[in-house]
């Protein structure tokens, strides 16, 4: 296993795809890595750095690209000589090229990929789910784009963040409002705070206003009721309504604050405008737009991709690069990302193929096509567009669960490296499952391992046997039952209806309860458990037919009650106090 | 008029229930979820009363007032760590109150002197089963989640046939009563009830203590199912609804705990769970030694690290240490270290009995991660603290093939910089075996109860 570092030739890219820490790494995984000279060297890693770590030095940049099974990237490879080199005509046939693909921003690329007959991870559609944060590195970018956005508005910005009160005179402090609080929002507001700002921070989803205000901004809202939560953490797009009254909210808000940082992005369109052009004529002369979305067309209108505007002494920042104007820790966050998937990769080929360790040849990467993130993130499979097999696990993944990631389609727009809305660490125990990507899977069943596989089908073919088996002997007591009674034909019938409500029953059940989050297994079953108790209508109906019937009855059925109600009070009040001590830090 | 406010009521009370289970999948929805539940039940409770002419007040006032007291104080009294026991009582008295329904239905003096339904019949054979199974399995389990049965399976010789002759004599006394008159009948039912007891027992006696949650989340299960089977008794499709809720949601929960073990839910249901164990393994004993080291040693180790994670097991429950943990936690992290929790599957004696524990002792949830979540970043701790837990860090269930655990997913914290095990003593875990991990050489234990070692090693950490 053949892995090419190569350096960034698209014109202002300083990152790199690796570091020396992760090429020791990678080697420890048995890959030997290869590096091109100066590959790192705009991001501070110098090539004696990469040597030292293992990497072998390769000063043909044309025969390490050839020779490569995987090429690790930033941007993607360049196509028809664009920095110099036609990057995608070099790579091998069958070879692997991660990266930040874009296919919306660099849309020359797949095809000239497809031609070449490669594989190509996208990092940027690693799926959002628990296990793959680690891999999230479209997070990492943005949580570096929200702190820089304050860094570079800071420059600009002709005043003091922090308010004071000196014996020259009292200055108030900045206003900074954040729009959109995913990583990038909340990262903004974090680097502002921390500056002494007054932050406030506008989001379409309600269910963020606990992450805001954790990280000391006040929270607005507009007056109508709309939750934009969409797929995957990302906002969807609002009703009419909603927008007139955000504008008029952004309106008022344009006289008030110093600093704007917009990060709002619609996965798959153009970033929607939220500050128009009258917005910025009612902000005060030196005051500052960052405009995080700026490679998607921008949440500002007067935005110009990757320029500094001045409008009427009103500064609009309209950087792309954010993330580059730091490379050494980008490359790092990146590099890191980037490890942990080939990990988990090279880790499943092992498992695949024998081990990797004692040199066996292993051919390339182990995509599993029960993974998620591989199902998520692979755009092309030796030159074409995969297709998967539907996930075998027994109970039928939730609808919301496959969207996100059965449609490994090249051509629709993944979310762009910046400013993306997801959700944050803070909120991971509640927000990973409530997401779209994680729908069919119980805990400790993450795809991905072949061994999890294979004992999960097993147990299906058992449950499909006797659920055979006790479908036909119910089939069988419906029909005959009625030999024993007269009015047959009107028992039987109300036997299958009862079936059929009692099947339909175990269906939800099955479905509510599946994506339980395991720390909440206790509270879950106490709470089953109080519901069982209605077996005290049992009780009741037997009360009502006991009271012209015998005392012996009456007692039995008062005993049923008692005994169910114990087990409803308990039961529920015990969830309570449990669920009461959930809190989250700083609730 | 009066059927349509109830049948109105039922179908408000069962959506009410689809509802509270759905909230209770996410931290943020729980507590809704558990008030929708509770408005569900009252809704049917006030329904059933109001539609049943000829209900006598009187009884239901005796009935239900004692019932819900009883039952609130036991849910107000009960330490966090008795909980596991209070869910396993409440189950046995789901069975119970199913067999009295079952048994009070068979009386009922309007089936007359004919020859009964043999539908009926069989509803009510099933709801005294499986209500007899659940009453005497869940009494036996909070016996040995309590300590007063021993946690030891009881592994009669050919006890698989034995359950299967229980099983078949519970099915012959139901053919036997085919074409009998209701008072026919219930004797028959009575010993079927009683057979059936009896199987329940000795289904979760053949179980070992260790692997009690799977247990107590299958009789959960059960408690479901003897509802549903109530529900088709008396023709109520509220209870069919629920008792399917909750029986289709407790089989996925064992079903996903025993994923988690890498065991087979079959062993479960049939009992004889975890009955290899005393099959030793087959590897030689590890080699090196025991490290131990006292407090103040393991003090200095956290003062210098920067990342630490805690592993907590069943241990740290019977020695209710989570607060004098959360105490240490708040110590280490006021002193700029990072702290998490690495929460095993089956760490504890029901599912999430962790998270219950540590939520108690007010740790914040979101530092508190899954197995799967942490397992990749244990590399890079720097020491990893295991309170009272065993078997869930045995290095021997990735290692060795012949154990007895082998193939059950564990926390690698061997891979950490160090690893402190704060143990009692030096004796295997619940699945008997020894544990390599302790012999490891960046292993070290500190012997003694857990809450009195946490607390000394608070006193010795720099405040």
């Amino acid at each position: 296993m053949r892995i090419a570092i190569v350096r960034e030739v698209r014109a202002g890219e300083r990152r790199v795809a690796a570091t020396p820490d992760t090429v020791r790494e990678l080697c420890a995984l048995g890959a030997s890595v290869a590096f091109e000279p100066g590959a790192g060297a705009a991001a501070g890693f110098a090539d004696a750095l990469f040597v030292a770590a293992g990497a072998e030095r390769s000063d043909d940049a044309v025969a390490l690209l050839g020779s490569a099974d995987i090429v690790l990237k930033v941007l993607p490879p360049t196509v028809g000589g664009e920095g110099a080199r036609d990057e995608c005509a070099l790579l091998r046939e069958g070879a692997t090229v991660i990266g930040f693909v874009q296919p919306d921003l660099y849309p020359e690329v797949l095809p000239a990929l497809t031609a070449r007959r490669v594989t190509v991870l996208a990092m940027e559609r690693v799926p959002r789910i628990t296990r793959a944060q680690k891999m999230d590195a479209l997070s990492s970018m943005a949580n570096l784009a929200g702190y820089r956005a304050i860094i570079e508005a800071s420059q600009v910005f002709g005043s003091f963040f922090c308010g004071q009160i000196t014996a020259a005179g009292k200055v108030p402090p900045a206003k900074v409002l954040v729009i959109g609080a995913g990583v990038a929002g909340l990262s903004a507001i974090g680097t502002a705070r921390g500056l002494g700002a007054e932050v406030r921070a506008f989001d379409t989803r309600p269910a963020v206003r606990e992450q805001v205000e954790s990280m000391g901004a006040s929270f607005l809202t507009v007056e109508i009721a709309e939750d934009g939560e969409g797929a995957g953490g990302y906002g969807k797009e609002m009703s009419q309504a909603f927008l007139d009254a955000e504008m008029a909210l952004f309106r008022a808000q344009a006289s008030e604050v110093d600093i704007v940082v917009t990060t709002a992005l619609i996965p798959g369109r153009k970033a929607p405008l939220l500050w128009m052009a009258d917005a910025v004529e009612a902000m005060r002369p030196g005051s500052v737009v960052v405009d995080l979305a700026a490679s998607h067309g921008g949440n500002c209108a007067l935005t110009r991709a990757g320029e500094h505007v001045v409008h009427g002494g009103v500064h609009i920042l309209g950087y792309t690069d954010l993330p580059c104007r730091m490379a050494p820790v980008a490359s790092r966050l990146y590099a890191r990302n980037v490890a942990h998937l080939l990990r988990d990769l090279l880790g499943a080929a092992a498992a695949a193929e024998g081990a990797i360790a004692n040199g066996a040849a292993t051919k390339g990467l182990h995509l599993d096509p029960l993974d998620e993130v591989v199902r998520g993130a692979t755009l092309l499979r030796d030159g074409v567009v995969p297709t998967w097999p539907a996930l075998p696990t027994a109970p039928a993944p939730s609808p919301a669960a496959t969207p996100a990631v059965a449609k490994p389609n090249g051509v629709t727009a993944p979310a762009a490296p910046l400013a993306q809305q997801p959700r944050t660490p803070t909120s991971r125990p509640s927000g990973t499952r409530s997401g779209g990507g994680h729908g069919g899977h119980g805990h400790g069943a993450h795809a991905g391992h072949g061994e999890v596989e294979a004992s999960s089908a097993r147990p299906n073919g058992v449950w499909a046997a006797s659920a055979a088996v006790v479908g036909l002997f119910v089939l069988w007591m419906a029909l005959t039952g009625g030999g024993y009674e007269q009015s047959t034909v009107d028992t039987s019938r109300q036997f299958l209806q009862h079936l059929t409500v009692f099947v339909l029953s175990c269906v939800v059940g099955w479905h509510v309860v599946w994506n339980v989050t395991p720390a909440l297994h206790t509270p879950l079953m106490s709470v089953t458990n109080a519901i069982s108790g209605i077996i005290v209508l049992g009780g009741l109906l037997q009360l009502g037919a006991a009271s012209h019937a015998s005392p012996a009855l009456r007692i039995v059925g008062i005993a049923a009650v008692a005994l169910a109600t114990i087990n409803v009070a308990g039961g529920f009040l015990v969830t309570r106090r449990m669920l009461a001590m959930f809190r989250r830090e700083g609730s | 008029m009066e059927s349509v406010l109830a049948a109105g009521a039922s179908l408000l009370a069962a959506l009410l229930f689809i509802v509270s289970l759905r909230g209770l999948s996410s931290q943020r929805t729980a507590g809704a979820g558990n008030l929708y539940g509770m408005i569900g039940m009252a809704v049917a409770i006030i329904a059933t009363v109001a539609a049943t002419p000829g209900i006598r007040w009187l009884d239901v006032s005796l009935a239900l007032l004692p019932g819900a007291v009883l039952g609130a104080v036991l849910a107000a009294r009960v330490q966090m760590t008795a909980m596991p026991e209070l869910v396993a009582l409440l189950h046995s008295f789901v069975g119970a109150a199913a067999v009295l329904v079952g048994v009070g239905t068979l009386c009922d003096p309007a089936h007359g002197q004919g020859p009964m339904s043999m539908i009926l019949l069989a509803e009510i054979h099933a709801d005294v089963v499986i209500g007899a199974i659940t009453f005497t399995g869940s009494l036996i389990a909070f016996g040995k989640l309590r300590g007063s049965i021993g946690g030891r399976p009881l592994l009669l010789p050919g006890r698989h046939a034995l359950n299967a002759v229980l099983a078949l004599c519970c099915l012959g006394l139901f053919g036997a009563s085919i074409g009998n008159s209701a008072d026919a009948a219930l004797p028959l039912v009575l010993v079927a009830a009683g057979v059936a007891g009896l199987l329940g027992v000795h289904l979760v006696v053949a179980i070992g203590g260790a692997d009690m949650p799977v247990v107590v989340s299958l009789l959960n299960s059960y408690s479901g199912w003897t509802a549903s089977a109530a529900g088709f008794m008396l023709g109520s499709d509220l209870l069919i609804v629920t008792g399917a809720l909750v029986g289709s949601s407790g089989a996925i929960l064992s079903y996903i705990m025993c994923r988690a073990m890498n065991r087979s839910i079959w062993n479960v249901v049939f009992g004889g769970f975890g009955a290899e164990a005393p099959a030793a393994s087959q590897a030689p004993p590890p080699d090196g030694e025991v490290r131990e080291r006292n407090h103040d040693q393991v003090a200095a180790s956290l003062g210098n690290a920067r990342e630490v994670v805690i592993v907590p097991g069943y241990g740290m429950a019977v020695a209710r240490a989570q607060h004098a943990v959360r105490d240490l936690v708040d110590r280490l992290r006021r002193s700029g270290k990072t702290v998490r929790f690495a929460i095993h599957p089956v760490a504890g004696r029901l599912p999430g009995h962790m998270n219950v524990l540590l939520a108690e002792a007010a740790v914040p949830y979101d530092i508190v991660l899954e197995m799967d979540e942490i397992n990749g970043d244990l590399s890079h701790t720097d020491v990893v603290l295991v309170i009272g837990a065993n078997d869930i860090v045995n290095p021997a269930a990735e290692d060795d093939p012949t154990s007895p655990i082998a193939g059950m997913p564990v926390l690698q914290v061997w891979k950490a910089g160090e690893v402190v095990i704060l143990k009692r003593s030096r004796g295997a875990g619940y699945a008997g075996i020894d544990n390599p991990l302790f012999y490891k050489p960046n292993a070290s234990m500190l012997l003694g109860d857990a809450k009195s070692s946490v607390e000394k090693l608070v006193h010795a950490l720099p405040s």
